[in-house]
């Protein structure tokens, strides 16, 4: 038998799965097994399938994701901790014909950045907000979010969230979808392939949306933090099913 | 010449608005003007005041603590702004709600019934209009031609109807003002 | 000779936003200025220039939408008065650590807190030294009248993108609220897409153009060394600002034996001061800084040459007199006067202070 060489596998037939063209070169600065590079990817797929590179800006949050214009190869922004929506407001209002988003995490939206959240969604800006919860702070060590659910550790509540306390966990999204800004609110989740597909599906049309000028669309992604949840990959999935969406359950919330 | 003048009196009388004419009118015959007004919370229902400043030359504070002329329309304003006069300088006041009367010497004083003359008009809205007629009457230092000129700018465009009605009123005022005593 | 109308400070800025082509206005209600969006909502700019303006739900959330706007090369403005202004400094922060030009308005009023909302000079240290964190400074312009309220915008959009700065234009409730005589302008138009495409690809976040780099707008370097190089920098570009940008106004100066120092509101209050000082044979003379950053000490260090002593006049508790002892090295007497907390101080009282304080003191 003849020897395989690495040439004859290397061809473009053979490419099953390759890198997004959208992607940087820059190597993804996420936890293995964090949904984010997926839902990067995802947003990336979709600005290039729609063509619109040149025409989208994009705004980064203050969180794991504050790097996020360092992977996206489109014009970005790096905002104060939540006020994405606000810059994203100021920049939509006189580019009416751009594509413009911003990539939230649960502590920049939901609590630093509600009042921006809320009132952007109020009045209907014509923007896309992508809302990554993980129902902790990744970034700053695993402290706890807005959205980290009852009983749950974290670095802030180590003795787990005492709502009595520390207040109950925030569905913004379900509070964001009673705004009649809102056109289309959403919340999925990447920790299937089946899922991912269905997310992939809501992002498009939180960007279709914006060509046909519907107002503001609003797409939670329920995803994991395995580093955070002190968790590997694989059990930090189980969690989110077992505990994270019966809380917050998937689905459309909202579509006009 | 240089005229700075403080009218006071209630929120609601046009004490502003008197203020705003007199510097549209300044500026309609070519002089320098300066109006600062009391602002805040204390204009509504309280009192309100405005510095106002004609003259020929640069205007430099224009918020001033002594006036050439104060235009006093309450007790309050009586009160506060008698001794702010300069010496040799002008205080015209309608006594309609003044109880304690002027008592300087060394000032210029005129009393002119704008109260009363708008309830003769029938429009309590004119009296701002009077006590300015009074005011030319004793300083005619603009033209009647750049008052009204000064009227139709600082009035919006809906409100040109009442012009005639004001300017009768700025007429009815250079009739009735009342010299009390001269230095 | 252009258009001529007596306005407020607050209109006059406001139509000099509309004139200096400005592509949008994000503010939030607060007195003494809130005339500024009321005129611009009145005038419906949007209809003529294409300008956008719109009422944000906080100061926060204002100065980041200008933020933003400001990301993309278009000429952004917002005003607030002082207590609006310091919920805004995490925005000057981001703003000057990015670099992108944008123009902001104080009206400023007596502090500290909720203070009142009388005119005052007491935000000249959040001003000029930065209220915000990081080594960063802002160009400041004090206007002293209405015609430059409504002159200023043009060179403070100028001076934001010569050096892709934030320009701060400090007023007070007093030239706020007063109405003068102004001269307007000609409408300059709005910079097109096109222009600032060609102008500002180099950094304006417009998407992506083919064939180039992504642009990115950040502040962020989590490499030290990278963060100490954008720094220097960035003191570089003030170096330059403060060798090329200052600008001061005098009065008196010729044969005075002494000087007063005032800006914006209380340099009106001096100049008087100045002339009832001259009537009783006192040599007195009016320095006015129209810049207050860069400030203009070389100048007044100059001066302090030739006058016996400077009284600092300002509406505040003397906050601007420590960048002039800095400048005159302590060579003369230096003194401070200003009532505060939104009092007024009147000519009589400045002439007063400088007869106890600098003459006879």
């Amino acid at each position: 038998m003849a020897e395989l060489r690495i040439e004859d596998i290397i061809k473009p037939e053979n490419i099953v799965f390759k890198k997004t063209k959208l992607f940087t070169d820059k190597p993804l600065s996420y936890c293995p097994g964090c949904g984010h590079g997926v839902v990067h990817r995802l947003v990336l797929e979709v600005i290039e399938e729609m063509g619109i590179e040149a025409e989208t800006i994009g705004i980064a949050p203050v969180g794991c994701s504050v790097l996020a214009y360092e992977f996206m190869n489109i014009d970005m922004v790096q905002a104060p901790h939540g006020r994405a929506p606000a810059l994203a407001t100021g920049i939509k209002r006189i580019h009416t014909e751009k594509f413009v988003f911003t990539y939230q995490g649960d502590g920049d939206l939901a609590a630093i950045g509600t009042a921006e959240t809320i009132h952007a969604c109020n009045r209907g800006e014509n923007i896309a907000i992508i809302f990554i919860n993980n129902g902790i702070y990744g970034m700053t060590g695993g402290q706890m979010a807005p959205t980290t659910l009852p009983g749950m550790q974290s670095s802030t509540s180590p003795y787990g969230r005492d709502v009595e306390t520390m207040g109950h966990p925030m569905k913004i999204t379900e509070l964001v979808s009673n705004l009649p800004g809102t056109r289309f609110v959403a919340r999925h989740a990447v920790h299937t392939p089946a899922l991912v597909r269905k997310t992939k599906k809501a992002i498009r049309k939180a960007f279709e949306n914006q060509k046909e000028n519907k107002g503001l669309s609003f797409v939670e992604v329920v995803s994991n933090c395995n580093s955070g949840w002190k968790m590997s990959p694989v059990e930090s999935n189980k969690w989110l099913a077992e505990n994270m969406l019966p809380f917050y359950e998937l689905g459309t919330l909202k579509d006009e | 010449m240089t005229q700075e003048i403080i009218i006071a009196g209630f929120g609601g009388q046009g004490v502003l608005s008197m203020g705003k004419i007199m510097a549209y009118s300044g500026v309609m015959q070519d002089m320098e003007v300066s109006w600062m007004p009391s602002y805040g919370p204390e204009m509504r229902g309280g009192t309100a005041n405005v510095t106002v400043i004609l003259s020929n030359e640069r205007i430099s504070s224009p918020i001033l603590q002594t006036f050439d002329t104060a235009i006093i329309l309450n007790q309050q304003s009586m009160d506060k702004f008698e001794e702010k006069i300069k010496p040799g300088g002008t205080l015209i006041y309608d006594s309609n709600g003044i109880f304690n009367l002027p008592t300087r010497k060394d000032i210029n004083i005129y009393h002119i019934p704008a109260a009363k003359e708008a309830g003769k008009i029938g429009n309590i809205k004119t009296f701002n209009m009077i006590v300015l007629g009074g005011f030319l009457k004793i300083f005619p230092i603009v033209e009647m031609d750049n008052v009204i000129k000064g009227l139709k700018k600082s009035l919006p465009e809906r409100h040109h109807k009442l012009i005639p009605m004001n300017e009768e009123a700025i007429k009815r005022g250079l009739g009735v003002v009342e010299t009390i005593q001269t230095v | 000779m252009g258009e001529l109308r007596l306005m407020k400070g607050n209109e006059a800025i406001a139509e000099g936003f509309i004139r200096a082509g400005v592509d949008a206005y994000y503010g939030y209600p607060i007195t003494p200025q809130s005339e500024v969006m009321e005129y611009l909502m009145l005038e419906q700019p949007e209809k003529k220039t294409g300008m956008v303006v719109l009422q944000a739900e906080s100061e926060l959330a204002a100065i980041n939408m200008v933020y933003g706007a400001a990301c993309t090369g278009k000429k952004a403005v917002t005003s607030s008065s002082s207590p609006g202004i310091s919920l805004m400094q995490e925005g000057f922060s981001y703003i000057a650590g990015s670099e992108v030009p944008a123009v902001v308005l104080n009206v400023a009023r007596g502090g500290p807190g909720l203070g009142d909302i009388q005119p005052a000079q007491s935000d000249y240290f959040q001003s000029v030294k930065g209220g915000g964190h990081g080594d960063y400074r802002q160009i400041v312009l004090a206007p002293s009248s209405v015609q430059e309220m409504y002159d200023f915008v043009s060179i403070a959009f100028d001076l934001a993108y010569k050096y892709r700065i934030m320009v701060l234009i400090l007023s007070d409730g007093a030239i706020g609220q007063m109405m003068e005589k102004v001269v307007l302008g000609d409408q300059i138009p709005r910079m097109t897409n096109q222009e600032i495409k060609d102008k500002y690809d180099s950094w304006a976040i417009t998407g992506r153009t083919p064939g180039r780099e992504h642009n990115v707008i950040t502040s962020l370097d989590l490499d030290q060394e990278n963060l100490e190089r954008h720094n220097h920098h960035l003191q570089a570009k003030y170096r330059e600002i403060v060798e090329k940008e200052v600008v001061f106004e005098e009065y008196a100066i010729e044969d005075a034996e002494y000087l007063m120092i005032a800006y914006g509101t209380s340099a009106r209050i001096c100049h008087k001061a100045v002339q009832l000082g001259r009537e009783k044979g006192i040599k007195v003379g009016l320095f006015r800084p129209i810049t207050l950053w860069p400030f203009p000490d070389k100048r007044i260090k100059e001066l302090s040459n030739q006058v016996k002593g400077i009284l600092s006049v300002e509406m505040s508790a003397g906050q601007m007199i420590e960048d002039i002892m800095l400048a005159v090295e302590s060579k003369i007497k230096v003194e401070h006067f200003g009532r505060y907390g939104g009092v007024v101080h009147s000519p009589e009282e400045v002439v007063i202070a400088l007869e106890t304080k600098i003459i006879g003191g």
